[in-house]
């Protein structure tokens, strides 16, 4: 199933968490082949919030010419960061443009100078060695640096930390559990020293007790590799193979993976000292502190039976995902599912008119082959989704109460705690739609307090 | 392009309901093969019996389901075997009619169908006939005595004194040990060569189809072995203290309808709790109650009520234990 096909004894022992599920990986798909570079296209978009938190504010004026990775939109805020442009060219608009979810927002378009060879030609923004910790901050929110595994939460939010917080254990992320998606997996094995220089530099600031690398075995040439350069170049950085499993690669599970720990309900993982970052976001903090190449292209996988050629792709931020997805072959079918991020987590998309983001993981165009819409039948109680939640919530009773619209109950029987991973309506052989009717009374749940709190 | 309004996860596991259902009804195949072997053609004709009263019930009762195949999502076809394989190898077809119907409309369709019954619909059905035909229900026959000759009043005819064909009548293990205390051998138990239901003699098959089920994942393995293990165990210690009182726990897990229990009836999803602790305090419940029964009740055999009644207990079980909450102290805090 997936890239290599190294027996797991090779990688040492697989550490796991209780619960969780085994979708079909299809992960062959995409893996085999290296990271292509999308070309330049004529004309780029770039929406202003493509991050959690307040959007940029526009620094520059239509008419005016950019350079590649110039600084386009500052950030507003503190949970704000950085937007620059992909290419050298020229502003066309600041407007209103397409945004996934059929939302519109404020954007800039650039038009690609023709004849401009694309050099990268920023300055690191100064010296590593003489920079404080406020400054290291300021540096990746200045850079754009986001959560590269779908969310997009402001990278340096999550790295401020308060005084009396210590970080016991600093895990990079490359589990990559969601099913198609293997950027994480082909940046791992190519960008291995970006990475590791990436984490070093984020120990550096956070000074962490332990370094992990969490990948999920699935990936044994990853982990081979960046043993090897970590050995090579002598870091203090363990790489932990873990369990090929569904949701291993959310944060609290890889936190019971590998602390054999859970995260107090309503905490974050910094209060029992776990510091959890994607891999990506590591190559990123290198690359801008080495190089001063702010986030303003990331590698992302086309993939599904719909696509022609899937593949992992460089592409600039901005880039129209029909342009990715005719670089990838085009479509093959009719009529697809388009699918942003992986299948257990992502959003629907209704068309390929919108740009690539920084939190675009993957473009996935599925068909009847994959997904399919099965006939839903009762509950039959089989007890499947209470075996496979992996914060041990019952789904069941869950799903019977938001039948009966029973919001009050379904909080005491913390709703609000689950994060969503589909596991239980993956596994419900009646197909009872259970994430989706949580989404909904979460998202109600969330209302009712606002209302709450703006009555008092 | 099509866009159809859902959201993830996208994926799903290829086992759904009605192949669950299936996949039982499968399993079950041998031990109506096996009933045949040991009583004759009288048993595939009480499942018969069975599964066309329960179908008829299901499609009657429950017809508007949407996209409704006949055979609905299977488990009307599941009660009916089951309900056969419970019945003594005599029982009157009429009779047996009646049960399935009462299975599937009082133990499914008036609680609100698929999922929603307290009780198992097979065993409901077993409990009504037991109630309504007290007599033939204990009329045990004999194994043997030809594959296609019919057994006891098969052919009995409602309301009238059928005419009683002639064959070995036998007590089943349970009744010899209760009433005149012979304890059969546990070969013969484990091979299935006594009286009994129809389905509940061979302990060895039982005891494979059970494994097949746990390694498939059809059903919860908690429930067959804590059952087993508490009614040899709570046997065991009876038989310690009194080995002439008491019967042998090989005898007592082997003996009746235990394993039949264990591995279909109490294993049932829908009537069954869904939490680990709840599982195990249902199974260990079933197996006291057993051997209670057994022991110290005016029948010979405990297993169907046994089972109701924790059957019973399943929706409070749910509620006592609940589960843990991942980052929350202590279960339901």
């Amino acid at each position: 199933m997936s890239g290599s096909n190294l027996p797991t004894s090779d990688i040492g022992a697989l550490l796991t968490f209780p619960h969780g599920v085994h979708p079909r990986e299809y992960k062959e798909l995409s893996c085999a082949g290296p990271i292509e570079r999308m070309p330049f296209v004529d004309t780029y978009t770039l929406p202003l919030g493509q991050h959690i938190g307040a959007p940029s504010r526009p620094i520059v004026q239509v008419g005016q010419q950019v350079q590649r990775g110039e600084l386009i939109a500052e950030p507003v805020g503190f949970v704000s960061v950085g937007l620059h442009s992909p290419v050298d060219g020229t502003v066309t608009a600041i407007e209103l443009v397409d945004h996934l979810n059929g939302q519109l927002v404020q954007g800039i378009r650039i038009q690609t100078d023709r004849f401009s060879p694309q050099q990268f030609q920023q300055k690191p923004p100064a010296d590593l060695d003489q920079m404080d910790h406020d400054q290291f901050i300021k540096g990746i929110q200045t850079a754009g640096i986001v959560g590269m595994g779908g969310a997009a939460f402001p990278a340096h939010v999550k790295f401020s930390l308060k005084p009396e917080q210590h970080v016991r254990v600093l895990m990079l992320n490359g589990c990559e559990c969601e099913p198609f998606l293997t950027c994480d997996h082909r940046v791992m094995v190519e960008y291995a020293g970006e990475l590791l220089d990436g984490t070093m530099i984020l120990a550096k600031y956070l000074q962490p007790d332990r370094i992990v690398i969490a990948i999920e075995a699935n990936k044994a040439d990853a982990i081979l590799v960046l043993r090897e350069e970590i050995a090579r170049q002598g870091y203090p950085i363990e790489v932990t193979p873990l369990e090929v499993k569904y949701p291993q690669g959310a944060e609290k599970m890889m936190i019971s993976a590998i602390l054999g720990e859970e995260v107090p309900t309503g905490k974050l993982p910094i209060d029992v000292g776990a510091m959890v970052s994607n891999v990506g976001t590591a190559v990123a903090i290198s690359e801008y502190f080495r190089t001063g190449k702010p986030l303003m292209e990331r590698v992302l996988t086309v993939s599904g039976t719909a696509v022609g050629r899937p593949s992992n792709v460089l592409v600039p931020i901005g880039t129209p995902m029909q342009e990715v997805v005719d670089f990838c072959g085009g479509l093959t079918h009719p009529e697809p599912r388009i699918l942003l991020g992986g299948p257990m987590m992502g959003m629907v998309q209704k068309n390929l008119d919108v740009p690539v983001v920084k939190g675009t993981s993957g473009i996935l165009a599925l068909t009847d082959q994959e997904v399919v819409d099965p006939q839903t039948y009762s509950c039959i109680r089989c007890g499947r989704c209470v075996d496979a939640c992996p914060i041990f919530l019952n789904p069941a009773r869950l799903g019977l109460l938001a039948r009966k619209g029973l919001w009050a109950e379904m909080e005491e029987n913390h709703v609000m705690d689950c994060f969503e991973c589909g596991s239980c309506s993956f596994i419900c052989p009646s197909a009872i739609p259970l994430v989706q009717s949580f989404r909904v009374a979460k998202g109600l749940l969330r209302e009712e307090k606002q209302r709450a709190k703006s009555a008092t | 392009m099509k866009t159809i309004i859902s959201s993830s996860p996208f994926l799903r596991s290829d086992l759904s309901t009605p192949r669950i259902m299936w996949e039982v009804v499968i399993t079950l195949l041998p031990v109506v093969g096996v009933a045949t072997w040991y009583f004759g053609i009288s048993a595939l004709l009480m499942t018969l019996v069975c599964v066309v009263s329960s179908l008829w019930a299901d499609i009657l009762f429950m017809p508007s389901q949407p996209n409704r195949r006949w055979w609905g999502d299977g488990s009307a076809i599941i009660t009916g075997i089951l309900l056969a394989m419970c019945l003594p190898p005599g029982f009157p077809f009429w009779m047996a009619f009646l049960g399935g119907f009462v299975a599937i409309g009082m133990g499914k369709a008036m609680w609100g169908g698929l999922g929603q019954n307290v009780f198992n619909p097979a065993l409901l059905g077993r409990a009504f006939l037991q109630a309504a035909f007290p007599g033939a229900i204990t009329t045990w026959s004999a194994p043997g005595g030809g594959l296609f000759s019919l057994q006891g009043n098969n052919l009995a005819l409602p309301f009238l004194k059928g005419e009683v064909v002639d064959a070995t009548t036998g007590a089943t293990p349970l009744s010899a040990m209760k009433f005149t205390h012979e304890v059969a051998s546990w070969q013969d138990l484990l091979w299935g060569n006594v009286s009994g239901s129809l389905g509940e003699t061979s302990g060895l098959l039982l005891l494979f189809l059970g494994g097949y089920l746990i390694w498939r994942g059809l059903i919860n393995w908690r429930i067959p072995i804590g059952m087993i293990l508490t009614v040899a165990v709570f046997s065991g210690i009876l038989f310690l203290i009194d080995g002439h009182q008491y019967a042998p726990p090989q005898f007592m897990v082997l003996a009746g309808g235990l394993l039949l229990g264990a591995v279909y009836m109490a294993t049932d999803l829908v009537s069954s709790p869904l939490t680990t602790k709840g599982i195990w305090t249902y199974a260990i419940g079933i197996g006291i109650l057993v051997v209670m029964i057994r022991v110290w009740g005016g029948l010979p055999e405990g297993v169907m009520y046994a089972i109701l009644l924790m059957n019973a207990v399943t929706p409070l079980l749910n509620r006592a234990f609940p589960t843990r909450v991942y980052g929350h102290a202590k279960a339901g805090a």
